[in-house]
Parts: structure tokens; C-alpha cells; sequence
């Protein structure tokens, strides 16, 4: 499995996203390196298809499909179960995720 | 730098969503006021987004007015636009004016950087609260510490907010 992190610096949390994700990963079970990609201008957020930060891909695959975020630097939104707006995946985003592409 | 503690509010005449210009004097009368740096895109401010909604109704009958201000650089995020802001305070049914600081001399002005950023005034006009609305972005139920509306409370009554300054927690203003 292969699992990627990407973040704009300027975008606040982005720590608190890869803890998250690393505990998820723990809890889990899954001993897998997380690549943590910083993405620095516009350019590399165009080649890279980044539509915000933090973006978690596993296998190449957005843990949440992108849907109003546009390609660029900005932070990222993300909807929760519950219709709220988050900054942040939520673990259970994470979860979900990586039981998908890792059935038990 | 923000603008510091104690500072007085700093005067400014914007055009609004509703079509009116709106001006500090306005707000002379109130007993709190909060000028609030906001915008459409950011996640940080739609996540706060209803509780600056629910605490502007809940003590609206107590005088306290906030407006929201957008300064962001529409050429780079364009659902900050005005037209874009027209949408979103109709369609959220906003109870406070929403500004559009086109040349961010206002922004600037009182030291604002993300969005959103609270500056709080007394009925002196006086800075008294400066930061982030509460301590939890992602979560309102898990919040502990609700600055915005403790420090509200404070100056209904006359005191002095117990928290004055906390870091503002967002995205950063897009400068032109």
C-alpha cells in the first residue's frame, strides 16, 4: 500500500493531520511509511493535481473525493458525516479509506 | 502586528452585501462590537461560520453587532469575490453585514491575517478581545473554551474579558 500526504505550509494543521493519520495507521495496524510530500507554488500543486492541503492519497486515491476544491494552494474542505465543515480529515475518513484499499 | 490590546477601533466605511455602505459610527451605540475578518473559501471560517451566526442572534437583543469583513484578493480565490459573498450571506441568512474590503487597506490596517480573526470592542470602542472565536475549528461540541462569547459576556457586564489575546487559527488573508 502506498500512502502519500500532501500539505502547503502556509495552511495551518497540517501536523495535526499526519498525527492522525500516523495514529490511524498504528491502530490499524499497518506498518506503511507515509510519504509527505510539501507542495511549495502553484505549479507543483498543478502537477501534482493538489486540491488543498492536507490531501491523504492511498494508492493514488483521494481519501475524499476533492469536490469544490479547485487545483491550487489554499486549505482544504472537507464535509463530515454529519454535514459539518472540516479543515481536517477526520479519523474516520482515514479509516474508512484504508479499510478499502487493506480489507482485513 | 494586530492591532494591540486597548487600541482603539479604527474607522472604516465599506460596501456591504445588503447594498449599503456600512460605517464604524453605525456601531457607535453598541455595547460590544466585533469586527471579524472572514471570507467564503476557507474551511476554518465555513467551520466557524455558524457559531459566529448563533452567537450574533443570541445577543443581538443585548446590542452586541458584529460585522464580517473579507479582504481576500478574488484573483486568486474567486468564490471570494463580491458576488460570491452576496450569495453566501443570502444563503446563510447572515445577521450581520458582510463587507467587501476591495483594497485591503482595512485589513492591513488593523493587522488581520486569517481569516477568521476576531478583534472585539468595548462600548469605548476600546480592543479588548483579540483571536480565534473558540478553541476547537473541527468540532463545536468539544470546544472548552469559547472566547468569543466569554468575552461578550464580560463586556455586557462591564467587565474585562478573563482571555484578551488568543492566536487567530486559519487561512491567511490573501494579500493583492
Amino acid at each position: 500500500m502506498r500512502i502519500e500526504f500532501f500539505y502547503w505550509e502556509e495552511c495551518p494543521s497540517h501536523d495535526e493531520a499526519l498525527a492522525r493519520l500516523r495514529t490511524v495507521l498504528r491502530e490499524e495496524g499497518l506498518d506503511i511509511p507515509v510519504d509527505v510530500v510539501r507542495v511549495d507554488t502553484e505549479e507543483q500543486a498543478v502537477t501534482r493535481q493538489f486540491p488543498g492541503s492536507p490531501t491523504i492519497r492511498i494508492n493514488g486515491a483521494d481519501i475524499q473525493p476533492p469536490g469544490e476544491n479547485q487545483v491550487g494552494l489554499s486549505c482544504r474542505v472537507y464535509h463530515t458525516d454529519d454535514g459539518r465543515v472540516t479543515p481536517l480529515p477526520t479519523a474516520e475518513m482515514i479509516r474508512r479509506a484504508l479499510r478499502a484499499a487493506h480489507p482485513i | 502586528m494586530p492591532l494591540a490590546i486597548e487600541s482603539r477601533v479604527i474607522p472604516f466605511a465599506l460596501p456591504g452585501t445588503d447594498g449599503t455602505t456600512h460605517r464604524t459610527e453605525d456601531f457607535a451605540r453598541a455595547p460590544v462590537f466585533g469586527v471579524i475578518f472572514h471570507c467564503n473559501h476557507c474551511p476554518y471560517a465555513q467551520a466557524w461560520e455558524d457559531r459566529l451566526i448563533a452567537i450574533q442572534r443570541e445577543y443581538v437583543d443585548r446590542g452586541a453587532r458584529f460585522v464580517l469583513i473579507n479582504a481576500n484578493d478574488p484573483a486568486k480565490y474567486p468564490t471570494d469575490d463580491f458576488e460570491h459573498m452576496k450569495s453566501r450571506a443570502k444563503e446563510k441568512a447572515y445577521p450581520f453585514p458582510y463587507l467587501y474590503d476591495e483594497t485591503q487597506e482595512i485589513a492591513r490596517a488593523y493587522g488581520a491575517t486569517r481569516t477568521p480573526e476576531v478583534f472585539l470592542f468595548d462600548g469605548t470602542g476600546m480592543l479588548r478581545y483579540h483571536g480565534a472565536p473558540d478553541d476547537n475549528y473541527e468540532d463545536p461540541e468539544a470546544v472548552q473554551h469559547h472566547y468569543l462569547r466569554d468575552a461578550v459576556d464580560a463586556l455586557l457586564v462591564g467587565g474585562t474579558p478573563a482571555t484578551a489575546q488568543t492566536k487567530p487559527v486559519g487561512c491567511t488573508i490573501k494579500w493583492r
